[in-house]
């Protein structure tokens, strides 16, 4: 497709490119190259080889967790600085989410908390979260849930990628009111987006290994929009034929999933369904304080909890599971080609997942945000040298 | 129906068929007798219905619906003892409103590969499903009523159904009201749905969440479902699906349709006749005997009829 091109064009010629122009999709000839170049080219690293992240400490539990994700950076060295842009959700003006996202456009890589949306403010004030997806064209929300040794739930040996659809769908944020009391909202499918967004979910099931991608919809219902959706899948599975392609009904797939998760690989959907699956994944291994979410785009990429919470009730108390947010700064720095910090945290987070006295009450324990930071700065002590000396 | 027949239910039935016809001027509609027959009875107990996807006409569920008004669908989800999930003690209930927001079936093609489907709410459907939540909640001794919305996103539409929610919360005082956000709701439902009472909703988060819960206690064989609508009608019904697998062999596991007509029971204020048929049921479940295949077991749906029958023999 003409987009791999473009892309690889774009990063070589990087500088030429400003401002970044809106990728279309062109229908032309071209050679197919089947490695993206997206994830091969990492932001610019500036400063003597150090990256610069901005941050967006958001609201509830965000601010602290954020502080912990610095203090552990710090810790073990890692290269990268942050800049921190705070969006407070209490204002109407969108001066401060431009602020961030013209700092994302800046670093290229966030890493952001949830802000907060008081939904009983009028119409005009939009989501602060989705703004900047939208804006950013992050289209494709992944989130990899897998059970963690050590934590007790329902279902185990659960293993499933959910790609779900950012930017359009049910978030359109179109409504309007004809007649009072009557209401209407508008869910767009567009054939661009659902073909891009099942390319992606195609792509990553190939370079991770995965089997079967599973196509979620409500076709027998909204036998347009969703019928869409399918058909773009269904094209798009055409052309990756050592990966096995199905579909299934949303509905369906809520009862298969509390019953037998262990079925399912990767998951692609459009943006409602894949809110509910993802959260209902998430609960199913443990809960919104285990799993980390990324939200790609094309030339943007933000790290973000999984399940986008604010934890309101359980802020500044230092009850959180800080295990999500800090997942997500390792994903982070995969993506930042720093595999080595990434994977030495990683290990170190598991290793004290494990220990049930450290379980934070979400999980059922008594421990706190801090002991288990701790923790994992003693298990990175432990296992190297490349730490400060406290 | 034999089963009625054992336990001497005064009930009399009337067999109708529900293939989609075309009527004059074009439209689908079910026959005129069904109808009809429905107008004069004003309760009805429904087998599944198959809906080809993409097909020339609509869902013939959807017909029904529009046909009699059935705006709440009731899905009252109890776990069942012998019949083992990872999840025990569940006992909620979900009432979806069925009428319109998702499912309103309009949907567009604005240019070519741009689709648009819209989302219809309602002031009058919002306060309808509002207020027959609480009136339930109140019938059936429920502690809490809680509204599912995503207002933070849709803040129009979910906000116009949760207004309606708050306002029938204050006409009633005793049942206890609070509000979550979907994504929550499924969240916390997979980790502990203890915790939840009666959960009211629109239409799409309503399917998807009754269907959730429906998987919590075992899937769709077992779990009854009620469709109440305008002027007293109601219609009680399995949600599985036709199953054409299985169809005609004896197979089929009978407990949806059974405790679906037990509902149908308790609507009319047959309460005894109700519980000696549900009691009869779980035993026979718990007993572990005589199961169906989708159950675990290896008999055939007759012998578990019978084994129904007999026990509430035993209890006369």
């Amino acid at each position: 497709m003409t987009t791999r091109s473009m892309r690889a064009l774009s990063g070589t010629l990087k500088p030429l490119f400003s401002p970044r122009s809106p990728q279309r999709y062109v229908v032309a000839a071209c050679h197919q190259t089947h490695k993206s170049t997206y994830t091969t080219i990492a932001p610019p690293a500036r400063y003597g080889g150090r990256h610069t992240v901005t941050l967006i400490p958001g609201d509830g539990i965000g601010p602290e967790l954020a502080k912990h994700v610095c203090e552990l950076f710090r810790f073990c060295c890692v290269p990268v600085d942050f800049e921190v842009v705070n969006v407070d959700s209490t204002k109407t003006s969108e001066d401060d989410i431009n602020n961030a996202i013209m700092a994302i456009r800046r670093n290229g890589v966030a890493l952001k908390g949830n802000i907060e949306t008081n939904h009983n403010l009028p119409p005009s004030y939009k989501s602060r979260n989705s703004l900047l997806r939208t804006t950013l064209d992050l289209y494709a929300s992944v989130m990899h849930t897998q059970s963690l040794p050590g934590v007790r739930t329902h279902h185990r040996n659960i293993d499933i990628i959910t790609i779900r659809e950012n930017t359009e769908g049910e978030y359109s944020s179109l409504e309007h009111e004809n007649v009072p009391g009557v209401v209407e909202c508008l869910k767009i499918i567009t054939r661009t987006k659902s073909l891009r967004i099942a390319d992606y979910a195609f792509r990553t099931a190939r370079e991770k290994g995965r089997r079967r991608v599973t196509a979620i919809h409500k076709a027998n219902i909204m036998k347009l929009g969703d019928g869409l959706f399918l058909e773009c899948c269904k094209e798009v599975a055409s052309g990756y034929p050592e990966i096995t392609f199905d579909s299934m009904i949303i509905d369906n797939t809520t009862m298969q999933l509390v019953s037998k998760p262990q079925q399912f690989d990767v998951m692609v959907m459009p943006n409602l369904y894949g809110n509910v699956v993802s959260n209902v994944c998430a609960g199913l291994v443990g809960g919104p304080g285990l799993v980390p979410g990324a939200n790609y785009g094309e030339n943007y990429a933000v790290f973000e909890t999984g399940t986008r919470n604010t934890g309101k009730s359980i802020a500044n108390r230092n009850t959180a599971n800080p295990t999500a947010m800090l997942l997500a700064s390792c994903l982070l720095l995969d993506h930042l080609k720093l595999h080595g910090y990434a994977s030495m945290i990683r290990k170190a987070i598991l290793s004290t997942i494990t220990d049930s006295q450290l379980h934070t009450a979400d999980l059922g324990g008594k421990g706190s945000t801090s002991e288990m930071v701790q923790s994992i700065m003693n298990a990175i002590q432990s296992s190297g040298p490349r730490t400060q000396r406290h | 129906m034999k089963i009625f027949e054992a336990a001497k239910a005064p009930i009399r039935w009337e067999e109708r068929n529900v293939t989609a016809i075309r009527g004059p001027g074009g439209k689908w509609m079910i026959p005129p007798d069904a109808k009809e027959s429905m107008d004069k009875n004003k309760i009805g107990l429904k087998g599944p219905l198959k809906t080809p996807i993409a097909a020339g006409h609509p869902s013939m569920n959807l017909l029904l619906r529009k046909t009699f008004d059935l705006y709440a669908n009731v899905r009252p989800c109890v776990s069942i003892e012998g019949y083992q999930t990872p999840y025990t003690d569940v006992n909620l209930v979900t009432i979806r409103e069925n009428t319109e927001g998702e499912y309103s079936g309009i949907e567009h093609v604005i240019v070519d590969g741009v689709v648009q489907s819209i989302k219809l709410i309602t002031e009058q459907a919002s306060k309808r499903i509002a207020e027959y939540a609480f009136e339930y909640a109140r019938n059936n001794q429920r502690a809490s009523v809680t509204a599912v919305h995503k207002a933070n996103i849709m803040r129009m539409s979910d906000g116009l159904f949760l207004r309606k929610c708050r306002e029938a919360a204050e006409k009633y005082k005793d049942v206890k009201f609070t509000e979550m956000y979907l994504d929550t709701v499924c969240l916390n439902m997979v980790q502990d749905p203890t915790q939840f009472d009666v959960l009211v909703m629109p239409n799409l988060y309503g399917d998807i969440l009754s269907d959730l819960c429906a998987g919590l206690i075992g899937g769709l064989g077992v779990t009854p479902s009620g469709n109440i609508g305008a002027n007293g009608v109601a219609i009680f019904e399995s949600v599985h699906g036709t199953a054409p697998d299985i169809a005609g062999k004896d197979l089929a596991n009978p407990t949806a349709l059974l405790l679906s007509a037990v509902m149908m029971l308790r609507h009319m204020g047959l309460h005894g006749h109700a519980k000696k048929i549900e009691t009869a049921c779980f035993d026979t479940i718990r007993d572990r005997k005589v199961l169906t295949k989708d159950l675990g077991g290896n008999s055939k749906c007759s012998e578990f009829t019978e084994a129904i029958c007999q026990k509430m023999k035993d209890m006369d």
